[in-house]
């Protein structure tokens, strides 16, 4: 496997999809290849970046107008 | 060398309502995503069978992370707000059309992409495909090819680094930012993702491939050494 390949498939590497044949000739290509290890190694911290993000809370008063449909919502709708 | 290769609207009004009786307060810290508290399925259960109360606290439980989804998905504050009101709203009328598939948390997410979904086309009709093939892999090629900081995220503060993010998830193009977001950040897998927009696991794959490679060099401009200077 060349570096294209490895970046071809380096998202389902990431998440162990790839089949072990596969997945055994992209790691011996990582094994002499700095650049493709770095670009992988980047790659995983930037999704656990990404994943680690918090949600911004919602405002007070777009909560409240939620708040105030949903109980519209369920008087009108018992279930 | 790899260098030489890839050079609601709804107006306030009197409601009777019976007092809550909440579970954990109603702005509790969002959890991660792949953490599932061990009473969810209580309080599903409960909601199902009609306590107003258990939905309250389902949705107190999960409002902030729903709104950054539909947030995510629309790029657009008012169409984030509507979507995730309607999304609560559809899941309250559908419980009875849960039955534990899947988390309460997927199910819900999939109702709210749907509604930013909805929402997105209708602001940008024929804008996006998210099923389309793409052609070509120039995409994929790596410009940034510097290391980065032994430990990144101490260059900057966590709500930098959130900032930061934010910022690039949106000005990712929708088909990309779209996929991104469910399977990345919502942890939706690779078959519930495709189930969730309609469209196979070869183009979801194809687009997560690109959106987290596009994430990378976003990132790299930030954390590669000497970006602190």
């Amino acid at each position: 496997m060349n570096c294209k390949g490895v970046i071809r498939e380096i998202s389902n590497y990431i998440d162990g999809d790839l089949d072990p044949v596969v997945r055994k000739e992209l790691e011996r290509h990582l094994e002499h290849c700095e650049d493709c290890t770095m670009i992988v190694d980047q790659t995983r911290k930037s999704i656990k970046i990404l994943c680690d993000s918090r949600p911004v809370s919602l405002s007070s008063d777009v909560r409240a107008r939620l708040h105030t449909a949903l109980h519209r919502k369920i008087n009108h709708d018992p279930s | 060398m790899f260098g030489a290769i890839f050079s609601g609207k709804s107006t306030p009004e009197i409601v009777v309502w019976r007092p809550l009786h909440f579970v954990s307060a109603p702005n509790p810290h969002p959890l991660p995503s792949s953490v599932v508290r061990e009473d969810e399925p209580l309080l599903v259960a409960s909601a199902r069978a009609g306590d107003a109360a258990a939905f309250e606290e389902l949705v107190a439980r999960y409002e902030d992370k729903i709104f950054r989804l539909t947030s995510n998905i629309t790029g657009n504050r008012e169409d984030a707000e509507d979507a995730m009101q309607d999304a609560f709203l559809k899941a309250f009328a559908h419980l009875d059309g849960f039955h534990g598939e899947s988390r309460f948390y997927t199910w819900l997410v999939r109702i709210a992409a749907n509604e930013a979904l909805m929402r997105l086309r209708k602001r940008r009709p024929n804008h996006f495909s998210l099923d389309q093939p793409i052609v070509g892999d120039s995409e994929l090629m790596p410009r940034e090819l510097e290391e980065w900081s032994p430990n990144p995220e101490q260059l900057y503060a966590k709500s930098e680094i959130d900032n930061i993010v934010s910022a690039f998830v949106e000005q990712l193009e929708d088909e990309y930012r779209i996929v991104l977001v469910l399977r990345d950040v919502e942890e939706l897998s690779t078959q519930e993702t495709a189930d969730a927009l309609g469209i196979s696991i070869p183009a979801v794959k194809s687009r997560l491939l690109r959106a987290r490679l596009k994430l990378r060099e976003k990132l790299s401009r930030h954390f590669r050494q000497g970006a602190e200077n």
